[in-house]
């Protein structure tokens, strides 16, 4: 029995060794499953485009008269105020309580377990108004032995405002659980890591900075990301002890002129802004540690074609 | 890196280990030459690794004390006891000693120069052209001057494993430890590693091997140990060690292995 002629959908071809088949340039195969996702996609765009634009409920003109209007732009300002703050100083508490929790000493290990579990239990609300009304709870804030008399002490309503309470509610939440993000991290890296900084005697602040935080903060990003969105989000909670961000601007204009959705939709369009800002600013992370994990661009590649990057590194690009 | 023949460099005397009751390294006195490759044999979970990690303080000695050129390494004295030195000084201890490790353990995140010049800018606060430069003849010692600007993932793995010996020689270490640097290496990727530490052997360097080759050991080694349940079973030259050993348990171990004729296990 000789060999079957190669065919194509039982076409048999006048080759028997495949030549002219071989010859025949490669396209992108269009099936039903690709039309199927264009309709729909159609279907989605036209659906958007009838919501969003031939819908007068919307009240398109009101919502981009008060899009960069002078209160909402405050409120707005406010809002990014409160998130950078709280992110920079909670950062600072994740770092450094993820260090006690991770601490050879059993004391700094269980403080930041007590802290972390605490928070953990705490709604983010009852912890604002917790440090708003501190004032009522502990009159006069103090620095010395208790029950002795303070070497230092000021009255608390001092220094809690309704800007330095927000910041300060938001940030110890944003402490607590960037800490265990941060371990999380830490474990994910591999033990061979931590002793090749050993066995070169590197001091563990220097192997951090230099060489596991790298690889650290490659790991934490996408969760690190997370928190910190909600946090400018959770911002709008603040409005319970009278401080005003962009949505309670919001709230306070539609309250006035009850229109609410445009209203609302302004806010959501901000929130949108800033939720893209952080996402670039994520993919800037993301690839910046990412280094010697995403394979790089062919071009930097080229002499070295021959040994391709092994299939253990991680996502491309 | 050598120094004057038969100076003692590191003497271990009654050194031990534990894990709970398992005894990894069990009283093991060792002295070891300037200039010599002893290697280290035995069945899997007889202690070697853990041996070579005591040496190295990333395991705390249950027992015995660790000399280098004379000098406890690892514990000062106290009045009639012993303490574990500080965390400083430890770090200081350890830049005697340059490890290779099984798996490589490259920083994924540096490339192969960065990976040699890390040590030396880092600990040594060496400025970062006389490093580099310093790291690229490394490189080049091992065979990858080509490879320098490549990352851990875009090189094979015997080229990974020579990244790794360069990043240990380059801190110049006083004694190399390896631990069974070719263990995690495809067969055909075994050789240019060992070529590279026979190089080193060669060249004077002071090594101390954990290995599974027997002919890289009965090649290069000036004394094999032979290790069984933490304990050193049987000591001595090459030759004499791999092919005529004496207790029953080094015979069936290197029968196991190949390097003696299962008829002479008894
Ligand atoms: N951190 C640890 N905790 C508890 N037991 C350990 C630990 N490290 C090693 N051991 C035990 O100590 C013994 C010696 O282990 P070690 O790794 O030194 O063996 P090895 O001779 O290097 O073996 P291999 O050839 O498989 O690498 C083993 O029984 C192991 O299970
Ligand atoms: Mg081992």
């Amino acid at each position: 029995m000789t060999a079957a002629p190669p065919t194509t959908r039982g076409i048999p071809v006048d080759d028997v060794s495949g030549q002219s088949v071989a010859a025949l340039p490669i396209k992108q195969r269009v099936g039903v499953g690709s039309w199927l996702s264009i309709a729909l996609a159609v279907f989605v765009g036209l659906v958007l485009i009838e919501l969003l634009i031939f819908n007068d409920n919307w009240n398109w003109d009101l919502v981009f008269s008060y899009l960069f209007s002078q209160v909402i732009l405050t409120g707005l300002l406010n809002t990014i105020v409160l998130t950078v703050l709280t992110t920079v100083l909670g950062l600072i508490l994740g770092v450094f309580t993820a260090w006690c929790r991770m601490s050879r000493l059993v004391v700094l290990r269980t403080f930041a377990l007590l802290y972390i579990w605490l928070m953990r239990a705490m709604p983010p609300l009852v912890m604002l108004l917790l440090v708003f009304f501190w004032g009522a709870l502990v009159p006069r804030l103090g620095i010395g032995i208790p029950f002795l008399p303070p070497i230092f002490e000021v009255p608390t309503n001092e220094l809690i405002s309704r800007f330095s309470a927000a910041i300060i509610g938001l940030a110890i939440y944003l402490g607590a659980y960037s800490a265990e993000i941060i371990r999380g991290g830490v474990l994910s890296l591999q033990s061979g890591q931590f002793e090749a900084c050993r066995a070169l005697g590197l001091p563990p602040r220097l192997a951090y900075q230099k060489i596991l935080g790298p690889q650290l903060i490659r790991v934490i990003t996408p969760s690190m990301a997370n928190e910190v969105i909600t946090i400018f989000k959770s911002t709008s909670l603040v409005s319970v002890i009278g401080y005003t961000e962009l949505l309670t601007t919001v709230q306070t204009i539609y309250a006035r002129n009850f229109e609410t959705i445009p209203l609302l939709t302004v806010a959501v369009i901000w929130y949108l802004v800033l939720t893209s800002l952080a996402m670039v600013g994520q993919s800037r992370l993301e690839k910046r540690f990412g280094r010697g994990f995403a394979r790089r661009s062919t071009k930097k590649m080229t002499s070295v074609q021959a040994t391709a990057t092994t299939g253990t590194a991680n996502v491309g690009h | 890196m050598s120094a004057t023949e038969n100076e003692t460099l590191l003497r271990l005397v009654h050194v031990s280990k534990h894990f709970g009751d398992l005894k990894a390294v069990d009283d093991v006195s060792l002295d070891i030459e300037a200039g010599s490759v002893t290697c280290i044999v035995g069945p899997s979970g007889s202690g070697k690794s853990t041996l070579l990690r005591t040496v190295n303080m990333m395991e705390s000695l249950d027992g015995g004390a660790i000399f280098l050129r004379g000098q406890m390494i690892g514990h000062e004295l106290r009045r009639g006891h012993r303490v574990p030195v500080k965390a400083a000084v430890a770090r200081r201890q350890t830049l005697n000693f340059g490890m290779v490790f099984q798996h490589f353990n490259l920083f994924p995140n540096y490339t192969a120069l960065e990976n040699v010049a890390a040590g030396p800018m880092l600990v040594r606060r060496t400025n970062k052209k006389t490093a580099h430069g310093a790291a690229r003849r490394y490189l080049e010692q091992v065979g990858l001057g080509d490879r320098a600007d490549h990352y851990p993932s875009e090189l094979s793995g015997g080229q990974q494993q020579r990244v790794a010996i360069a990043r240990a020689l380059a801190m110049e270490p006083q004694i190399l430890l390896f631990d069974e640097p070719t263990s995690a290496l495809d067969p055909e990727l075994v050789n240019e590693v060992l070529a590279v530490m026979r190089g080193l052997a060669d060249a004077g360097s002071t090594m101390l091997v954990v290995t599974h080759e027997m002919r890289f050991a009965e090649e290069v080694a000036d004394e094999i140990v032979m290790m069984d349940a933490g304990r050193v079973v049987e000591r001595g030259a090459p030759a004499q060690i791999i092919h005529t050993p004496s207790t029953p348990r080094a015979r069936k171990f290197f029968a196991s292995v190949g390097t003696l004729a299962p008829s002479e296990a008894r």
